[in-house]
């Protein structure tokens, strides 16, 4: 029902603004046409892990274009499950979502580029399709490893900070009402199970690669029951971790303290909105959204994404978007799936290329284009 | 049933006991079953890949978890290991806190056994083992007793399932000399524990489609300590009537083990019989090196060998047979719902043993631990890609 709504919806705004749509369908096909590429057979799928891809909005075909260039040129064993969804073009529906979400439930690893969430909304409907897919996935854990590159040049130094966010609920509850007319609601929801939940996860990552400090993110002095809440929560579960220091910190203190002292930080762990605010703040810091790797956790999948959400859609066919980030992604995610070999040839490549520093994108003040950047690192791969 | 009860040579403590409203049957509902779906939510489980705690121990424990860990990279079993050396040598109460809390963090463990130093214990001081089971309060220890086809023993197609109280009975700590010369040591048997341990060796019975659960005591001697055992597994029993109860003296149950074990389906026991039956079991299927167990609680669970013993004898010469923790970590697969996992390395663990005869020497061979764990990295690679995307089978066939 609300899918045919959907459709509808956006046909009477096709008919209202033809010049707007004319600007849509033909960005829609550009990518598409980059993309052009042989179907694999059966054979060849069936000896491949599989992963679910979601090009998205954006730079974002492009930049999946030159993981899938790389990936073939490293033989990654990986079949790649593509689903184009869009929210501000005309590629989405309830059944084309569902059918993604089947596909990274079965296989349980997904990349995907970013979808561009539109501020109008005249759907009825206030979950962004980006939320939609966090919450039906349950992926409650947002992880963004900021980490400074070689030959990226900025302002701080070395830093090395893990940045773990809360997405599935918090300020993100998509519950917006106008009970009195002039007077909105929007409620932030913060639950007992979900905050114990993520800060278990913020100090089992830690466990897990060694990391020494946990700082819990809050505005407990203004919210002191929600956010209360969330700090209590973290303060408990640390009880199970003696070995790892925990601090909490006020958001806006922690906003000055990363732009003055950012390597004072280890992991940090924070409701939703606080954490989409530092992720940003945090990816500037090392280079700009062009360098941050992010991935989201469920138990049961992952996501992988790029750190600082940006589609970037200035930059659509002018081949200009810097790769980085979704190849620190697509790296993480050959880890993730016990396939370091070909994760260190990727990585040990593109690392090669950063620190050279010879073949660089307009946003780390060099002059090559996406291609260049991607072909440098093919002729690299092993070169290391 | 009360009067029935009052029967009974003890009737004052049984009575009490049902009048406390601790009786077993007000937490009928909460099964074993259920708490496991309620402790699978909480798992260290993240995009798919979980985290469990692996104790190394001493002796043989670090050559046989490298070769789970080396089969487990090779099959892409999705979990990381978090080590926590506790050995006797760097034994101390800080570090057995460490371990415990690593437990509680991931709810899983894999475990050698640690070495227990009688001359250098203290006298109060517990066994590193012993504090690990009590402090998570692991009351069920469950081995599985199967014949391995290809493993050669005097008994073919023995399949019994062994539990035994963990917590309580002879190893509760408590001795003392009162007068010089003269040591008391106390077995402790509790209803709670009892009805405990009796109820969850009916609900395995129950769940694995066994016949019958046979308590093994020693009621005609200690006949207020067994025999409340006795009587708390008879209570429990009446709720299951579709699973046959019988109760056997320990003395007769070792004669019978060793010329009728095909008689035994589920057996339950207090601690110190357990153990020794445990190791009779294991001796009849082929020894310390091919039994994988279980130690369970409520809420933790940590897997080992069934005979804990640390082999530190053979320890350092490549020669300790991997595949009872090899099969002790399928179990575990299992309990975190990796079945395609964990059948994946049971049957390469068997074909190792029956097809390719790759035996160490304690199975009559003369092939070393590396060359076992080698075979079944080679088995289990060929079907990593396959078993990733297999459908979880509804009922995994044998081992």
């Amino acid at each position: 029902m609300a899918g045919v709504a959907r459709r509808f919806a956006f046909l009477t705004t096709q008919r209202a603004f033809p010049a707007c749509s004319s600007v849509l369908t033909s960005q829609t096909r550009l990518p598409q046409t980059l993309f052009a590429q042989k179907m694999s057979t059966a054979a060849e799928v069936s000896d491949k892990f599989r992963v679910t891809m979601i090009p998205g909005d954006g730079i974002g075909p492009e930049l999946m274009n030159s993981v899938k260039q790389i990936f073939n040129a490293a033989d990654v064993p990986i079949h790649f499950e593509e689903f184009w969804i869009s929210e501000v073009q005309d590629r989405c529906s309830d059944e084309k979502i569902e059918e993604m979400i089947a596909s990274v439930t079965r296989n349980k690893v997904a990349i995907k580029g970013i979808l561009t969430t539109p501020t109008w909304f005249d759907l009825g409907e206030l979950q962004s399709v980006n939320m939609q897919i966090r919450k039906k996935l349950d992926l409650y854990a947002n992880v963004v490893r900021v980490r400074s590159l070689p030959g990226i040049k900025t302002r701080h130094g070395e830093l090395d900070i893990v940045v773990i966010r809360e997405q599935t609920e918090g300020e993100y509850s998509a519950l917006e009402h106008e009970s009195v007319p002039g007077v909105i609601e929007s409620l932030k929801i913060i639950t007992r199970a979900k905050s114990e939940r993520i800060a278990k996860f913020a100090f089992d990552y830690a466990m897990k690669h060694n990391r020494q400090k946990v700082t819990a993110i809050h505005k407990a002095n203004i919210m002191k029951l929600a956010d209360g809440m969330f700090l209590d929560s973290c303060r408990k579960i640390s009880k199970l971790y003696p070995k790892i220091k925990f601090e909490s910190m006020i958001v806006d203190n922690t906003c000055m303290q990363l732009t003055s002292h950012p390597s004072q930080f280890d992991v940090m762990v924070m409701p939703n909105l606080y954490g989409n605010i530092i992720d940003n703040l945090a990816a500037g810091l090392v280079g700009g959204a062009g360098v941050v790797p992010g991935e989201s956790y469920s138990p049961e999948c992952v996501v992988f994404e790029s750190g600082a959400r940006h589609p970037f859609a200035q930059a659509v066919g002018r081949n200009i978007a810097n790769p980085t980030a979704i190849l620190m992604c697509s790296k993480n995610m050959l880890y993730h799936m016990n396939l370091s070999s070909h994760a260190k040839l990727v990585e040990s490549s593109l690392l090669k290329v950063l620190r050279e520093g010879k073949v660089k994108t307009t946003d780390l003040k060099g002059y090559a284009t996406t291609t260049e950047f991607t072909n440098a690192i093919i002729n690299n791969l092993g070169k290391a | 049933m009360l009067k029935q009860l009052t029967s009974k040579p003890f009737p004052r403590i049984f009575n009490q006991v049902l009048s406390n409203g601790t009786s077993h049957k007000h937490s009928s509902f909460n099964t074993i079953q259920h708490k496991y779906e309620e402790n699978t939510r909480k798992l260290a489980l993240y995009g798919g890949r979980q985290t469990i705690t692996m104790i190394p121990g001493d002796g043989i424990g670090p050559e046989v978890m490298d070769g789970v860990k080396k089969v487990f990279l090779a099959a892409g079993v999705p979990v990381d290991f978090e080590e926590v050396p506790v050995t006797s040598a760097n034994f101390s109460p800080d570090v057995c806190c460490d371990a415990i809390t690593s437990i509680k963090r991931n709810l899983v463990a894999i475990k050698g056994n640690i070495e227990t130093d009688v001359d250098r214990l203290d006298f109060d001081q517990k066994s590193a083992n012993v504090t690990l089971r009590t402090s998570l309060d692991l009351f069920a220890n469950v081995i599985k007793v199967k014949s391995v086809p290809g493993v050669k023993t005097r008994h073919d197609n023995i399949d019994i399932r062994l539990i035994r109280e963990n917590t309580e009975g002879e190893y509760s700590n408590l001795e003392h000399e009162g007068v010089p010369g003269v040591v008391e040591s106390l077995k402790i048997i509790t209803a709670e524990s009892s009805l405990r341990i009796a109820r969850f060796a009916f609900e395995y019975a129950q769940r694995n489609n066994r016949k019958k659960v046979t308590a093994v005591h020693k009621a005609n001697i200690m006949k207020l300590g067994d025999g409340l055992f006795l009587e708390c597994c008879r209570e429990v029993a009446k709720d299951f009537p579709d699973i046959e109860f019988n109760d056997m003296i320990i003395d007769n149950t070792t004669m019978q083990l060793v010329s009728n074990p095909w008689q035994f389906d589920v057996m339950v026991m207090p601690n110190l019989y357990g153990n020794i039956v445990g190791n009779v079991c294991c001796g009849l299927v082929g020894g310390p090196g091919i039994v994988a167990g279980a130690n369970i609680g409520n809420k933790y669970r940590v897997f080992e060998t069934a005979t804990r013993n640390t082999g530190k004898s053979i320890a350092g010469w490549n020669i300790a047979n991997p595949a009872a923790m090899l099969f002790s970590s399928a179990l575990m697969l299992k309990y975190v719902g990796l079945h395609k996992y964990a059948s994946l390395i049971n049957h390469a663990v068997v074909d190792t043993l029956q097809v390719d005869k790759i035996h160490t020497p304690d199975l009559g061979g003369s092939n070393q631990t590396s060359e076992v764990v080698d075979a079944v990295c080679q088995k289990v690679e060929k079907q990593a890609f396959k078993v990733r995307y297999d459908q979880i089978p509804e009922k995994l066939r044998g081992w």
